[in-house]
């Protein structure tokens, strides 16, 4: 089990990001002790959420906000973009699906989300089921950005660090960090929801990261299974 | 293919690499027939700009045949095209107000952060530069693989020559948006720090928009006598005290707007100057900026003042003050190519502006190393290295 844990510390957090549903904790005020007298969203405050950590990213998408809305909401959409989740899979109707995360050594964790509260074209909440390995809620939202600018989308993320301090400095070691993977991720869905394709300067097809990562073992079972 | 490769500080050599291929659907293989070296590539072959890797291939000035193309690319075999050096996708928030080098998808995610952490915010893609700019394989090769082909590059008809067009891809349009950028009237005297190819173009450019008078600064004959050949005044400041003249020359006023196509690696006396040399050298990120300094000391008040010219880091000792008491405007930033070739390649057709008088030397690709030891080291007559892969030794 602690093993299991540490594994989701390393890698396992890239998939938080997708899950999302935290809560008193992704609200964009800072909570009733801590009142500060600004307006920033609460994840930008310098202080720390016990036992939480709380990740939030915004980014501006040339792109109506039904069209986005549509693409996140079909789960299955979200390994395009998402580095380390070789695949999200619905289990039912009822909004629950099965994440299969990347984690070192070609090994991967699965953690199980339901969808705690959906409005559509604006918002869907998700957490993970009880008895997961990860403790996590987020919510991704969708809203009109001013002018002809297209869709602001912003997730909030808090997740209870597996394996501690530890487990984020080995997380940091191999780019998973999920701060830093929230900020690639969503990059990378604003790169395929506007230029239709995700960037790379790769010379040929087998250099690139995306076919890197997919001749890891992980990739192998999936494709197997 | 062969291809001109970064191996470290004033080393590059032609290597054999892999071909490219079509990776994304807006893709397009160019096979390449002419390339230049630029200013901003002696930049890289000095080791001051962060981020170059051994192996990386080079160059962003370059021409070729269509040979390939994704199934999204609306360009056709066999077609020739210019190649903006800004790789810009075309469709987003930056895109759509035509900041094309501002371009926010065009940079691999991966290469974002280096470049997020340094300025703030991540540039467009540029090839043949830096990984702080995506690390794209560059142009000084037999073949270059053209992202967001629908959107990037420019078709030439084929009674154009290359030599007529290939400085569409970066020096043309930088030195035509550094005279744009100084916003010229014309009753105006604009002062050029730099007779380089942007130097010079901006000069053209100058005139063109109607300057009454344009001051060329520089301490090379050879480039001097260019840039009076092509209509501008000219100081030697190895000669001359060039504060003095410009305000003389602008009868006691000031320059009316200065352009400084020089950027990171200035020469000059001043004790500053040789303290960021220094600085420069041991590899802190320092620019040395002593054109920029001199030009916002000269300017008029109120006066604008416009930076084509490259800078990657910190500067120390910047007149700050001047800027602000003297109420300067300044613009400045990578070239949004995009944005202008149309208009340029409709003024190289019709007569307005010719760029071949500025290509002092043809080389083939294989000699693509002496060429830059060359225009680093004989500045005043290797004026523009053009290499072409196909040329026979």
């Amino acid at each position: 089990m602690e093993d299991a844990k540490k594994g989701l510390g390393v890698a396992g957090l890239a998939g938080l990001m997708l899950a999302a549903g935290a809560g008193a904790y992704l609200s964009t005020r800072k909570d009733k002790r801590h009142t500060s007298p600004d307006d920033a969203p609460g994840h930008t405050a310098r202080r720390g959420f016990g036992a939480y950590d709380v990740i939030g990213r915004t980014v501006t998408i040339a792109r109506p906000r039904e069209e986005l809305y549509a693409f996140w909401r079909d789960f299955s959409n979200l390994a395009t973009f998402m580095e380390n989740i070789v695949s999200v899979k619905p289990t039912g109707d009822n909004g629950r699906a099965v994440w299969t995360i990347l984690a070192p050594a070609g090994r991967t964790v699965e953690v199980e989300t339901e969808i705690v509260s959906e409005q559509p074209g604006e918002l869907i909440a998700w957490r993970s089921v009880p008895g997961s390995q990860i403790d996590t809620e987020g919510r991704v939202t969708f809203a009109d950005a001013p002018g002809e600018r297209g869709t602001r989308v912003g997730v909030r993320v808090a997740y209870k660090p597996p394996a501690g301090e530890l487990g984020r400095v080995v997380a940091k070691l191999f780019m998973r960090e999920p701060e830093i993977q929230a900020r690639h991720d969503l990059k990378r869905f604003k790169m395929l929801m506007e230029a239709g394709e995700i960037a790379t300067s790769a010379r040929r097809k087998d250099q690139t990261r995306a076919a890197k990562q997919e001749q890891s073992p992980a990739y192998k079972n999936e494709e197997t299974a | 293919m062969r291809a001109l490769t970064w191996q470290g500080t004033q080393n590059v050599q032609v290597d054999t690499v892999d071909d490219p291929e079509i990776i994304n659907p807006r893709d397009a293989i160019i096979k390449i027939t002419s390339t230049a070296i630029c200013g901003s590539d002696l930049h890289l072959y000095d080791g001051v700009i962060p981020g170059v890797l051994p192996g990386d291939v080079l160059g962003h000035e370059f021409m070729g045949e269509v040979v390939e193309t994704g199934p999204k690319s609306t360009l056709q075999k066999g077609q020739r095209v210019v190649v903006p050096f800004t790789i810009s996708c075309g469709q987003c928030f930056h895109c759509n107000i035509q900041q094309f080098s501002c371009c926010d998808n065009s940079n691999p995610v991966e290469k974002q952060d280096m470049g997020a952490a340094l300025y703030g915010h991540s540039m467009s893609g540029l090839f043949g530069y830096s990984h702080l700019t995506g690390g794209y394989s560059g142009g000084q090769a037999e073949y270059v693989r053209v992202p967001y082909s629908d959107v990037g590059p420019i078709v030439i008809p084929d009674h154009l020559e290359d030599e007529k067009v290939l400085f569409l891809s970066d020096i043309l349009p930088t030195g035509w948006m550094a005279a744009e950028n100084a916003d010229i009237q014309p009753d105006d005297t604009v002062a050029v720090w730099g007779c380089g190819p942007v130097g010079l173009f901006a000069i053209q450019s100058a005139l063109v928009m109607g300057a009454s008078q344009v001051i060329a600064i520089d301490h090379y004959p050879h480039r001097l006598e260019l840039a009076r050949s092509l209509g501008a005044k000219v100081i030697n400041f190895r000669e001359t005290n060039v504060q003095e003249a410009l305000m003389e020359m602008s009868g006691g006023i000031g320059v009316d707007a200065v352009i400084d196509a020089v950027g990171m690696e200035a020469h000059g006396f001043a004790i500053d100057n040789m303290l960021d040399v220094a600085k420069q050298k041991i590899g802190i990120g320092a620019d040395r900026a002593s054109a920029l300094k001199q030009a916002i000391i000269a300017v008029r008040k109120g006066g604008r003042v416009s930076i084509p010219g490259v800078y990657g880091g910190m500067t120390d000792k910047f007149p700050l003050g001047a800027v602000m008491e003297k109420g300067l405007q300044v613009k400045t930033g990578q070239t949004h190519v995009q944005k202008y070739l149309k208009e340029l390649l409709a003024k190289i057709e019709d007569g307005t502006l010719d760029t071949t008088f500025l290509i002092s030397h043809r080389l083939p690709l294989e000699q693509a190393a002496e060429g830059y030891k060359n225009f680093k080291q004989q500045q005043d007559t290797w004026t523009k290295v053009v290499l072409k892969p196909g040329m026979e030794a």
